[in-house]
């Protein structure tokens, strides 16, 4: 019977129920949808640096990673390779590279890029090389003469299929080394300044342009799950030669990973602000409840109810009221996630979203962790802001109540 | 035997920086089975007597007795479960809870007491057939004439079992023919179960179902006789 009255109680005035229940609503369909749109960036930005070459774990001369020059080469990959025959989990994938800064020019124009020589039979799979090709044909193994480019730096340079494009470096002679190649295909990327920053030749070609026989900069692993990436260093990294160290992603990318540190934290920060406005109208809204049913507490306490109860009372109705704006606004924030869930075509904003690292399409991401945290925070901060109109409630006397 | 005893009780309301006397040092005993009104002018501490009795505020000085308990000093918890479990209470308006129907509200009490739900339904509904409304089990206060919802609260009052009635004016807000009716059922009530009410009334219709009045003045009790 005391659930029963609560329940009651809450629709003495619907009106008003309506109102802070549609702010429940609200407040809960807003978390979790722009909860999952934030997910949904994050795992957008974090997707995009690990595909761009990054991969889960780099394999390369503690050097290399501040100064990324060809002196800094593995000059012997072969017992690297060894080591990651025979210690990578099934469903790991791995390839060596070559990565430099060079220039490359045309008639027209002259930039400077990033040099990666890959290995075309192992990189597909591993960085966006080889999904992302919209003209033209991959690299062949041990191809010496092509090139794969991005299609912002095929516009920017006015080229197309077929057209040479020159390559500069510094060799490992120390002396500027070009060479010319001529363009296979041309690959588009979620973010422009992709295109525009990496092109790809063979390893060997690389080799050539470098002066290094054999040698690479470094090697780049994806394991079948990426939170075992800390284990898999631990697992490989005693195992290496003694000039070479493992780096997970979260060292190749740290700046990303701080803040994927804090996106947690700035998710329960948008928690707390939405329920923050919600909060207004509720205390609100309970303490016009309560204030209305002065006299109906003073007679409860005179037939015997103990504060306790009557305080249980209130919460028990503030719990009625969450629960059900809960439960639609899951409902609604479920049903705004599935609807998106094609993505958001944010290409109107395709500058400002790569500034951030993100791609063009945002596919919102709900979480069972976002979905109890959001929860959590309304029902028990819920509680806690429902505590002053019941302790009001719980402290009124009878005498008073019946002078109301 | 007294059912309640009340020993040079005293209270005093502090209202700003000016006391008011609102009971002056009343003892008076009240027997098992009586049928009392405390009568008298408005302020001469009618209400204020009832409130003591019934372990609502605490007097400034006295002791009141109530089935053989001393209640004065009790804490807050104490005189809850005492009110819950010795006491009935009729006041004179706002007496039952809209949201419930009359078998619910009648039935509240002894939910917090704890009877099981087989027996306080059997219970609040004799108690209503009692009390002259059969069939009216469902209805809402709002579906109840201001007789109707006081003989509820009698009903409610009454159901528990208690040592004693406390009915705080509860006519007042009734016309006469109503007011007489209530009246000769609770005079029943008193009757048939032994139950012990004490009034707080101006009312002369009271007065006249009343086997004693005590009337009070000042805070003071001037006549107390008995028919």
């Amino acid at each position: 019977m005391y659930l029963q009255l609560s329940w009651r109680n809450i629709w003495r005035n619907p009106k008003r129920t309506l109102i802070i229940l549609t702010a429940v609503v609200i407040g809960a369909w807003a978390m979790l949808l722009f909860g999952a749109l934030s997910r949904g960036m994050m795992e957008s930005m974090l997707s995009n640096s690990l595909n761009t070459l990054t991969g889960h774990i780099q394999i390369q001369k503690p050097e290399y990673r501040d100064d990324r020059v060809v002196e800094n080469r593995i000059n012997n990959p072969a017992p690297l390779e060894a080591v990651l025959k025979k210690n990578l989990p099934a469903g790991s994938r791995w390839t060596l590279r070559i990565e430099v800064g060079g220039v490359a020019s045309n008639a027209r124009n002259s930039e400077g890029i990033t040099i990666v020589g890959i290995d075309p039979n192992r990189e597909p799979g591993i960085s966006f090389y080889g999904d992302t090709l919209t003209q033209g044909r991959l690299l062949a193994p041990k191809e010496g003469h092509g090139i794969i480019i991005g299609k912002a730096l095929a516009d920017a340079f006015e080229t197309r299929l077929g057209r040479k494009l020159v390559l500069m470096t510094q060799g490992s002679d120390k002396e500027t080394q070009s060479r010319a190649f001529k363009i296979r295909g041309i690959y588009r990327a979620e973010l422009e300044a992709t295109e525009k920053q990496y092109v790809f030749i063979s390893l060997t070609a690389a080799q050539k342009l470098l002066g290094i026989k054999g040698g690479v900069t470094s090697a780049c692993i994806k394991v079948p799950d990426v939170n075992r990436v800390e284990h898999m260093v631990q697992t490989i990294g005693p195992n290496l030669p003694k000039d070479l160290v493992a780096l997970p992603w979260t060292k190749l990318l740290p700046l990303l990973n701080g803040y994927l540190g804090m996106f947690d934290s700035f998710m329960l920060l948008w928690y707390v602000v939405v329920f923050t406005a919600m909060a207004f109208g509720l205390v609100n809204t309970m303490l016009m409840a309560v204030l209305e049913r002065t006299r109906e507490f003073g007679l409860l306490k005179a037939l015997g109810m103990k504060p306790v109860h009557i305080v249980g009372g209130v919460l028990t109705e503030c719990v009625m009221l969450l629960a059900v704006g809960l439960g639609v606004g899951n409902l609604l924030g479920f049903a705004s996630v599935y609807a998106l869930s094609g993505g958001i075509d944010l290409s109107f904003l395709s500058q400002g979203s790569e500034f951030f690292g993100m791609g063009h399409i945002i596919v919102p991401v709900l979480t069972l962790k976002d979905i109890i945290y959001a929860n959590a925070v309304i029902l028990v901060l819920g509680q806690l802001v429902c505590l002053y109109p019941a302790l009001k409630a719980g402290r009124i006397t009878p005498v008073r109540a019946m002078t109301h | 035997m007294n059912i309640v005893e009340t020993k040079d009780v005293t209270k005093v309301y502090h209202q700003g920086k000016v006391e008011v006397q609102a009971l002056a040092g009343i003892s008076v005993s009240i027997a098992k089975g009586d049928f009392a009104a405390l009568a008298g002018p408005s302020g001469s501490g009618k209400t204020t007597l009832l409130n003591l009795i019934g372990g609502l505020d605490n007097p400034s000085a006295g002791t009141i007795t109530l089935d053989g308990e001393t209640i004065t000093g009790l804490s807050q918890s104490r005189l809850a479960t005492m009110r819950l479990n010795k006491i009935g209470f009729v006041f004179q308006a706002y007496n039952i809870i809209p949201v419930l129907s009359a078998q619910e509200n009648v039935e509240y009490v002894m939910l917090m007491q704890g009877v099981p739900a087989k027996e306080r339904a059997e219970r609040a509904r004799t108690i209503l057939d009692e009390v002259g409304l059969s069939g009216m089990y469902t209805r809402r206060p709002a579906e109840l004439s201001g007789g109707q919802q006081q003989r509820v609260a009698v009903a409610r009052a009454i159901v528990s079992r208690p040592a004693i009635v406390l009915a705080d004016e509860p006519t007042a807000n009734l016309d006469s023919k109503t007011g007489q009716g209530l009246l000769e059922m609770m005079a029943e009530m008193n009757k048939k179960h032994g139950v012990t009410f004490i009034f707080s009334t101006h009312d002369h219709m009271v007065m006249d179902y009343a086997g004693r009045i005590i009337y009070l003045k000042d805070g003071l009790v001037v006549s107390d006789e008995s028919k």
